[in-house]
């Protein structure tokens, strides 16, 4: 067999799995999986990454592998589109798998071993998901990848806490699992053809029923993945309680295999359908990316707070898609390829500045032992590396100029701008109003970020502890510098990443972005009298006027510096407790936002001589959906218990009673 | 002339007169409550004089806090370049859209709010928090408006939004209507204006941009100041743009025509200057607590400008 870009990313599958096989030979051993397999697990990405973006450019290629059940081999493909999301997976992977090699400590949890081979087993699962063209290998692929990073979340899983978390995410995945599985069932039509070739045969004859249904399975199945409403709550439990390193993995990279699943399915596999089927998927996105940002803002634990954002960015993904397919829907291809562009530009946006954030939140961790934002604060002063980076991923993900987070952004307003073209009365007047919530939400995700920025790393510390706290190793710093240099490059090259995106642009929707005269350095979405956008130009002008103004006021007004407490209006006495604490800084979404919560304040009586204030916020679909289904399972469950009766006798006479029964209905 | 020479004149005419303007508020705001006015070179005399004076750092002030001064006034004269001031043939503007100039404005408001936190002082987190509630209704605010505004004109070049406006009939558009009481709100809040904020006090209760520049002194707060200066000067010429485009000179002018749009500028600034005065002094500041519903107001109004728009098709 030749060396074609699928048998390379075939190989590096291998590979992977055989590093964390390795791992096994010294289970116990952190010297053999942090010096030698991680640094070996992060090389095969970068190999990954270039094998990815060689395949963009190629035609499709695919092979079937003599695996698999007797009359049920596996089929693999390599298109444009799974090119580009193993390129997203290989470029998080390489910084992710550098700051694990040097964030994992002996002594906690599961051996170092056996994390190494689940963390190989669920890259490794994740790769086959993007290259399985059979409903059969992709659920395999999509089930090792949920039951691997289950393992991988609860490996402290002697706390209840995380054990209950993964709990959660296991139920909620397997829930997503099996409409998966309808929805496939559905697309082969009862054909018993599983290969997704045969089924983007089939999907045209299906009535149009049939393809509402596939559509509703799909979004429910890869939106219980992605943490689109109401399946989000297993988002904010299994992040904070997996380490750092897995956190970035399954926000970063895990659930962008939502995403492509679910473009697979709706544009690849399913024809063109009613205009409303986007509308309705925009409008589920634009809600979960609002009800994610406000949670997020009145978070006090900062990876329960990311979490709350990956929520808010999947939600802002999944809103693009539903634009795109309102255009694809309409016969605008060049506007549903502007819409999927600016979600599929997010998405790798995404990997890249969560996973960044979360590997900060890692080493903060590590240097603090302190999650909660209440007692962190200053750190910018004792870890300036992490500060640093940090903040990079901070402004990204903000959506500031000119780092990548604004690029998608502004593609996607961009494209709302389009929408009163679309030829369907009303939808052309409700559809562009969405812009104004996907500018409330960007608008509230600069304010979530200043947060979470402000509280970790500026103002005093706000314990004694943290003036103890180290920046983080080498190792760790080589895989943040790796991340934010890719938000920084994403950002500043959006012509040539529009250029990355053009395979799978033109595979889903048959047209592509940027032809219109734009380069690498230059965004031309459609035409340059329209709009158009050189974040490089742009930087320099401003770093042009910067350091004109540095050394104009520098060169004629040399006047000394001189050190002084802070000023603070000249009260005397100020203590690091007098800053705002996570609390405060939330109060004003809090008290804005406050039919979104559950919200049990404890306030202090003027008379108390020492006061207490406690605010807890609860998600409010708790209340709304999941306590009334756990509560209904729990009354099922007890009336069915009373069948249970722990005798012998009674339970042969249940035998015999259906043995009767099936004779009957048999005769 | 060329054009980017024209550019970089417009910008350096937009930073002296950044000053200027906000001078020409403060005296109109004195007239109007019968005080009499200072100076209308006052703004420059301050400034004179912080930059001249001791630069007092609070101890642990890390280097965030050190750049961010020169990070916003940069921010605040490169908008000056994307906001078409006198002429309309900018080559910058084509680097960064409405959008981009948004973002550009919404990084100078997280940049100063970060510097704000930084030192840890009660009113430093305080101010933040403020600025960046009031930043996350009227950023949205501003979008929508000029959303109104590009999809009249078929384009989110500020530029080219103003030529298309300037070029079309003299009549009252609907939509227009509602986009400009939604701006006017969105630059007395943006600009630490009252109602929201009052710029001549420092109550602890009530200040916003106060509160965050506390801790800054000399060199240091003479650039925030200046760049707040510039920040309403670039907010009034994007109201120009967008809602009074007249007088802009269009490509290839000449030195007459572009003196001429100098001279219209000038005209524009003192007439919208001493409305703000007017506003400012008929109205009250707002309770903190009470300036969330006057941005939601704005916000309601932006997205109706846009709705109007779309059911009417003008």
């Amino acid at each position: 067999m030749a060396m074609t870009p699928l048998t390379g990313v075939l190989a590096i599958a291998l590979a992977w799995l055989a590093v964390g096989l390795a791992g096994l030979l010294q289970v116990d051993s952190l010297r053999l999986v942090a010096r030698v397999l991680f640094p070996l697990g992060a090389v095969l990405a970068l190999v990954l990454l270039g094998v990815a973006l060689g395949a963009l450019a190629r035609a499709p290629e695919a092979a079937v592998l003599p695996l698999g059940l007797p009359d049920l081999p596996f089929h693999v493909r390599l298109d444009g589109l799974s090119a580009l999301f193993l390129a997203i997976l290989a470029l998080a992977t390489v910084g992710i798998s550098i700051f694990a090699a040097g964030y994992f400590r002996a002594g906690q949890g599961t051996a170092p071993g056996l994390l190494c081979l689940q963390y190989h087993v669920f890259l490794a699962s994740m790769v086959i998901v993007l290259l399985a063209d059979d409903a059969y290998l992709f659920m395999v692929a999509w089930e090792t990848m949920a039951l691997s990073s289950y393992f991988l979340v609860t490996t402290q899983h002697r706390i209840p806490e995380i054990r209950q978390a993964g709990f959660l995410y296991l139920l909620i995945a397997h829930l997503g699992a099996i409409a998966i599985l309808l929805a496939f069932g559905v697309l082969s039509g009862g054909s018993w053809e599983f290969t997704f070739e045969a089924m983007r045969g089939n999907a045209p004859t299906l009535s149009p029923g049939w393809i509402v249904a596939a559509f509703a399975l799909a979004v429910l199945g890869f939106g219980a993945k992605a943490g689109l409403l109401p399946l989000h709550v297993w988002l904010p439990e299994a992040h904070p309680a997996a380490p750092s390193p897995v956190s970035a993995l399954m926000s970063g990279v895990m659930l962008k295999m939502a995403v492509y699943g679910f473009l697979r399915v709706a544009f690849d596999l399913l024809p063109a359908g009613r205009w409303w089927l986007g509308g309705a998927l925009l409008a589920l996105g634009l809600a979960t990316a609002l009800f994610g940002v406000v949670y997020a803002a009145v978070q006090t634990d900062m990876k329960r707070l990311l979490a709350y954002s990956s929520i808010e960015n999947l939600g802002v993904v999944f809103a693009a898609i539903g634009l795109a397919l309102v255009f694809r829907a309409s016969a605008f291809p060049e506007l549903a390829a502007l819409a999927l562009a600016a979600g599929l530009y997010h998405a790798l946006n995404h990997a890249c500045f969560k996973s960044l954030l979360f590997l900060v939140t890692g080493s903060v961790l590590h240097a603090t032992h302190e999650r909660s934002l209440g007692r962190l604060g200053g750190l910018m002063r004792r870890m300036p590396w992490v500060a640093w980076l940090g903040l990079v991923g901070t402004l990204a993900i903000a959506g500031l100029p000119p780092l990548n987070g604004f690029v998608s952004e502004w593609l996607l307003l961009q494209s709302f701008l389009f929408t009163p073209g679309i030829p369907q009365p009303f939808a052309n007047m409700l559809i562009p109003l969405g812009a104004a919530l996907l500018a409330l939400t960007a608008a509230l995700a600069g304010y979530v970020m200043v947060k979470f920025y402000g509280v970790i790393f500026l103002g005093q510390p706000r314990e004694a502890a943290l003036a103890g706290a180290q920046d983080c190793g080498w190792l760790e710093r080589a895989g943040l510098v790796w991340l934010a240099g890719a938000c920084v490059l994403l950002g500043l090259m959006p012509g040539a990443v529009l250029g990355l995106l053009a395979p799978a642009t033109e595979l889903l929707t048959g047209a592509t972005v940027g032809s219109a005269g734009g380069s690498a350095l230059w965004l031309v979405p459609v035409a340059a009298e329209r709009a158009s956008y050189a974040p490089i130009v742009f930087l320099l002008g401003t770093l042009a006027v910067v350091a004109a103004t540095f050394l104009a006021v520098r060169l004629r007004y040399r006047v000394p510096v001189r050190r002084a407490p802070p000023w603070d209006c000249g009260y005397p006495a100020q203590t690091p407790r007098m800053q705002d604490t996570a609390e405060g800084f939330g109060q004003p979404i809090r008290h804005l936002f406050q039919s979104f919560f559950r919200m049990t304040r404890e306030l202090p009586a003027p008379t108390d001589t020492a006061p207490r204030y406690r605010v807890t916020v609860e998600d409010l679909s708790w209340g709304a959906l999941y306590a009334p289904i756990t509560a209904l399972v729990d009354r099922t469950a007890s009336r069915i218990g009373v069948l249970q009766q722990g005798r012998i006798g009674v339970y042969l006479l249940y035998s015999f009673a259906t043995l009767v029964a099936l004779l009957v209905i048999v005769l | 002339m060329s054009a980017a020479l024209v550019q970089v004149l417009a910008v350096m005419l937009a930073i002296a007169l950044a000053p200027l303007f906000l001078g020409w508020v403060n005296c109109c705001r004195a007239w109007l409550s019968n005080r009499s006015a200072p100076p209308l070179a006052q703004p420059y005399r301050a400034l004179r004089k912080l930059f001249g004076k001791e630069l007092v750092l609070a101890e642990h002030a890390s280097t965030l806090f050190r750049r961010t001064p020169y990070l916003l006034f940069g921010a605040m004269a490169t908008a000056a370049a994307i906001v078409p001031t006198v002429g309309t043939d900018l080559p910058f503007a084509r680097a960064a859209d409405a959008i981009a100039l948004v973002g550009l404005f919404a990084a100078a408001r997280v940049s100063i709010s970060l510097a704000a936190m930084d030192v840890g002082t009660a009113f430093g987190s305080l101010g933040a928090r403020r600025e960046m509630m009031v930043g996350f209704l009227a950023e949205p605010a501003l979008l929508m408006v000029i959303f109104t505004a590009s999809m009249i004109a078929g384009s989110t070049a500020l530029p080219t939004i103003a030529e298309t406006i300037a070029g079309r009939e003299l009549a009252i558009t609907p939509s227009l209507a509602f986009a400009g009481v939604a701006f006017v709100m969105v630059l007395l809040a943006e600009n630490a204006r009252i109602p929201i904020d009052n710029p001549s006090t420092h109550l602890e209760l009530t200040m916003i941009h106060e509160a965050m520049v506390l801790e800054y002194s000399g060199r240091h707060l003479a650039l925030v100041e200046w760049a707040a200066a510039l920040k309403l000067f670039n907010y009034a010429c994007i109201g120009f743009a967008l809602f009074l485009p007249w007088g802009l000179a269009p490509a290839g002018a000449g030195a007459g025509a572009l003196l001429l749009a100098a001279a219209w500028l000038v005209a524009k600034l003192a007439l919208v200057g001493a409305g703000l005065a007017l506003i400012e002094t008929l109205s009250a500041k707002l309770r903190i607590f009470r300036a969330p519903e006057f941005l939601v107001t704005a916000f309601l109004l932006a997205v109706l400008g846009l709705l109007v728009h779309l059911l009417l098709g003008s």
